[in-house]
């Protein structure tokens, strides 16, 4: 196989107001024709702007390109004029975004857009081009493509835009397609659809992929060869099994270890700290501060690539010949096992209690969007209650319904024997808190971290005065780990895992019993994910806390939680205990979610069956009626026009569908 | 790679000890201490117009306090022996038709239009906050009937408005205020309505609801102070738009009458006398027209420096 595309030591760096941001600091890389390369790191690490300059779509204003070249079919693109990129970019280079919603004009036919540069590059007649988009429509899977190109993109769901932007960008037959973060902002299940039509339109163009992710799942699924990046450089590359079976690097290392798998107990480990901040110089190995491996060299001198084999290099000085040789494996497996003590004090006392619960939004245009309908809930004392399913499933609404942020159209909410109702409400509050999922936009912009942490004190009087105030901040501020001399800080000066944890010290700051935590790590990159999933086990622990887990991150569900509850639609439809559901889940809608969760593993990933849902998550304002799933199911029959039961199959393993 | 070798035969063996990580920096913020104001005024600082438009500005305000003061001659005081005379060492600016120096009714005049257009923008930001946070924070029947009352005041002319109220009432300072008030809160009310809608649904409003907060501590602790910005820089492009408004009155003769001097009046005045002096409308021209573009310059500065949305 020969090289497609070549990057040699690429400098770039921002200019911004508070100083110069070194986003790439010396990458080389090279892509072979047909095959797959993951560009795998947390945000900032620089992964997106290496790609954009490959493309020439950095920002013109601040963005410079410092040094390096960038070879693709004998041209330095670097070099290139705009009028000459112009001819690369989109006919033989093709880009796919993150967000498919903002990356298709919403006042244009969805044909014309996936025509528009068929007609550009390729010079196509007007017919032409029609047929090669009915044709792209067919190679991406939606179904009518005729019908469909007419309509506009408000008319396709999520996962079907994306579709439609692949479709785009492989209207002129591209020899590389770049692909930032294309499934992030999409759904398990339809991740999994969009990541198995990538592979299948790999197979039969023949393009190259550059697939950006910070997701190592995904990666094992799909890639054939990875650059691990970290502070804007890349510190391993290799292929895929070499790089996540054999990881050489501290940092790829950690990373895949402090991604729980579904067999993952005890304390999870984690990278301490954040990546550096890019503003700062950065001398010596940038991950040394957090890496526990640390050589005395680290601080000092950058580390070069060290050669593993004839595909894979790593820049770590352990690989050096005079280091002290360290199994990395080993050594924290120890670690972690001594750990391995959690204590569960549940009891069997049930804490709360949800009876019937509904809540509908009725919407301007008089439409009535059930967002939940009718769910049984119990959450004992001191447990870890998680709450699975897809975005618009309705789970953050119970969430927020049982704090009292909503109120409930109708049902109960019965927290320790007390019926919630409007006028105890104040009083629960102090009871219950909640954390959000949002680091940047759950703490106001405009406050001092002091203010913040200190609000619920405030709000219910329950510091005498500004000493004690202070002093209960810094308390607070040591127990999630950061530094207490940073109350008098602004929340953007923090990192998104300190901000989340910021967040958690203000809910704790009332000692409140019941936490209802709104996917408060789905925002966070892998590494920081770890340290605030320990964090909230550990506070669990010391403060007899009984937690209400909401996310959509199935393994790290099933790492935190002890019983889980499945939701489909605003209904529950599977609850067991988390091992029993990963074990022996019965409803369909739960096996399909289990199977697409890709497994970083490549070996296991590469060769397990997968159940692919079909389709998409119907509108929660016209729900199927009878059993809300049998539009995707595969088992349905005409039996699953009536609503199933809500039954207990076995112990404590409820569920509602027909064939369980 | 000849290089990495040479290098490679220089270490110490000594540097291969595992030290381990730096565990007291880890959590460490490098970056100095910036509150957001501070941000913003080093963004505005590197925008040139901006800060050349803050130094003009500041220079008009303080002439318009000092000027005055500066000679001995009073912005009312006549003298029928010396009309029209041009610039000269006595009379800076010259004098106009009844010998009143030029100087003195300029600044004087300046001083009136910004005092009319600052108290005007106030009162609108005053009450447009006030009736924007309700209508907002209500929502639902309260806001629809906030929301029409409004759009009823908008449908009827400005100019009707202003000459009813000065039929009713003595020409002066209180009644241009009063007339450019009675309907100029509108657009704060909207701005403000819109960004509390916004930030009703933003996770720290829910947050604050969760610990407990009632509407007053949301609404003035987080709501005001995260549109804050957004009201300045309102006010900086209502500014002036006010002494506008105020010099249009007054050259159309609804809004002060003379003796008193304003940036209006004086233009008027120097209409009239243009063919013959045409220093009498040069000065308050300039005077105005720097006013205009320095606080639109000044207010677009802000903008990019402050609000969010502008920023990359």
């Amino acid at each position: 196989m020969n090289t497609l595309l070549t990057i040699k030591n690429l400098h770039i760096h921002f200019e911004t107001h508070v100083g110069k941001v070194q986003a790439v600091r010396g990458v080389d890389l090279s892509v072979k024709k047909g095959e797959t390369l993951a560009i795998v790191g947390e945000s900032g690490s620089g992964k997106s702007v290496t790609a954009k300059s490959i493309i020439g779509l950095l920002p013109k204003r601040n963005a410079m390109i410092d040094k390096g070249e960038i070879w693709f079919e004998n041209k330095n693109l670097l070099t290139l004029n705009n009028k000459q990129m112009k001819k690369i970019r989109g006919a033989k280079i093709a880009m796919i975004f993150q967000d498919p919603m903002t990356a298709l004009n919403p006042t244009m036919k969805v044909g014309k857009q996936v025509m528009e540069s068929a007609i550009k590059h390729l010079n196509l007649s007007k017919k032409e081009a029609r047929n090669k988009a009915v044709e792209l429509l067919n190679l991406v899977g939606i179904s009518n493509p005729e019908t469909r190109l007419n309509q506009y993109p408000h008319e396709f769901s999520g996962g079907m835009r994306q579709r439609i932007v692949i479709a785009m960008a492989l209207s002129c037959n591209p020899k590389l397609l770049i692909a930032d973060e294309p499934t992030t902002a999409l759904d398990v299940t339809i991740q999994a659809q969009i990541l198995d039509l990538l592979k299948h339109i790999q197979k039969e163009t023949g393009t190259a992929i550059i697939f950006i992710t910070h997701d190592l799942g995904v990666v094992s699924n799909i890639a054939d060869s990875v650059a691990v990046m970290y502070a804007g450089k890349i510190i391993e590359k290799g292929t895929v099994e070499e790089v996540l079976l054999k990881p050489n690097h501290p940092y790829s290392w950690g990373l895949l270890k402090s991604m729980p798998n579904l067999d993952t107990k005890g304390k999870l480990y984690s990278i301490p700290g954040s990546p550096p901040d890019m503003i700062q110089p950065l001398k010596g190995d940038a991950f040394a501060p957090r890496n526990e491996f640390a050589l005395a060299i680290d601080y000092d001198m950058q580390p070069p690539m060290f050669k593993v084999s004839e595909t894979h290099y790593a820049a770590t000085w352990l690989l050096h010949p005079q280091a002290p040789k360290v199994d990395f494996i080993r050594e924290t497996q120890d670690v972690l096992m001594k750990q391995d003590d959690k204590i569960s004090s549940i009891d069997n006392n049930v804490l709360l209690e949800v009876k019937g619960l509904s809540k509908y939004f009725y919407l301007k245009s008089k439409q009535t969007l059930k967002a939940v309908d009718n769910i049984h809930l119990e959450i004992r004392r001191g447990e870890t209650l998680g709450l699975v399913g897809e975005s618009g499933c309705g789970k953050s609404t119970v969430g927020r319904t049982i704090i009292g942020l909503h109120e409930p159209t109708s049902g109960e909410i019965i927290y320790d024997n007390t019926k919630l109702t409007r006028h105890n409400q104040r009083q629960l509050t102090k009871k219950m808190q909640m954390i959000f999922q949002d680091p940047y936009s759950s703490l106001d912009p405009k406050m001092k971290v002091e203010d913040i942490i200190a609000e619920g004190l405030d709000i219910h009087h329950v510091v005498k005065d500004k000493k004690e105030r202070k002093q209960r901040v810094e308390e607070l501020l040591k127990t999630v780990g950061l530094q207490p001399h940073s109350a008098s800080r602004y929340p953007h000066e923090f990192s998104g895992g300190q901000r989340q944890r910021i967040g958690i010290a203000r809910a704790l700051a009332i000692e409140p019993e019941f936490i209802v935590a709104d996917e408060p790590i789905s925002a966070l990159d892998v590494s920081i994910q770890a340290q605030v999933i320990n964090l909230l086990l550990k506070l669990q622990k010391e403060n007899n806390l009984t937690l209400l887990f909401i996310a959509h991150d199935l393994s790290m569900v099933k790492y935190i939680s002890d019983r889980i509850g499945v939701m489909y639609l605003g209904t529950i439809v599977e609850l067991a205990n988390s091992d029993e559901l990963y074990k022996n889940p019965l409803h369909p809608y739960t096996q399909a979610l289990l199977s697409a969760i890709p497994n970083a593993n490549p070996i296991v990933e590469k060769s397990r069956e997968r159940i692919i849902l079909k389709g998409t998550l119907p509108s929660p304002v016209y729900p199927p009626s009878g059993c809300r799933f049998r539009t995707r199911c595969l088992l349905a029959t005409d039996a699953c026009e009536k609503t199933p039961e809500w039954r207990e199959v076995e112990t404590d393993h409820w569920v509602a569908c027909h064939y369980a | 790679m000849q290089n990495m070798k040479k290098k490679e035969v220089e270490i110490p063996a000594k540097m291969f000890k595992i030290v381990g990580r730096k565990e007291e920096t880890l959590e460490e913020i490098k970056r100095s201490h910036l509150t957001g104001w501070q941000d913003g005024w080093l963004r505005l600082k590197q925008n040139k117009a901006a800060m050349i438009s803050l130094f003009v500005l500041l220079m008009i305000v303080i002439l318009s306090i000092i000027g005055p003061h500066v000679n001995t001659y009073t912005y009312q005081q006549t003298n029928y022996d010396a009309v029209y005379l041009e610039p000269n060492s006595d009379h800076w600016l010259g004098t106009d038709k009844f010998g009143r120096d030029q100087w003195t009714r300029l600044w004087e005049g300046t001083r009136i239009s910004l005092y009319i257009a600052v108290l005007a923008a106030l009162l609108d930001i005053l009450i447009g906050i006030t009736y924007g946070a309700i209508s907002a924070f209500k929502g639902g029947k309260v806001d629809h009937m906030m929301q029409r009352i409004i759009e009823i005041l908008v449908g009827i002319p400005n100019l009707i408005i202003i000459i009813l109220l000065i039929m009713m009432m003595k020409p002066g300072i209180t009644t241009i205020i009063i007339a450019m008030v009675i309907t100029g809160w509108v657009n704060m009310a909207r701005l403000v309505r819109g960004q509390i809608f916004k930030l009703k649904n933003a996770e720290y409003i829910l947050a604050a609801r969760a610990l407990g907060a009632d509407g007053r501590r949301i609404i003035i602790g987080h709501m005001l102070p995260n549109t804050l910005g957004i009201i300045i820089i309102n006010m900086m492009f209502t500014i002036p738009s006010a002494i506008f408004t105020e010099a249009f009155l007054s050259f159309i003769g609804l809004g002060l009458q003379e003796p008193l001097a304003s940036l209006g009046v004086l233009i008027n005045d120097g209409f009239q006398a243009m063919r013959n002096h045409f220093y009498l409308l040069a000065f308050p021209s300039i005077v105005i027209v720097s006013l205009m573009v320095c606080f639109n310059l000044l207010a677009d500065g802000l903008r990019d420096a402050f609000d969010p949305k502008m920023r990359n």
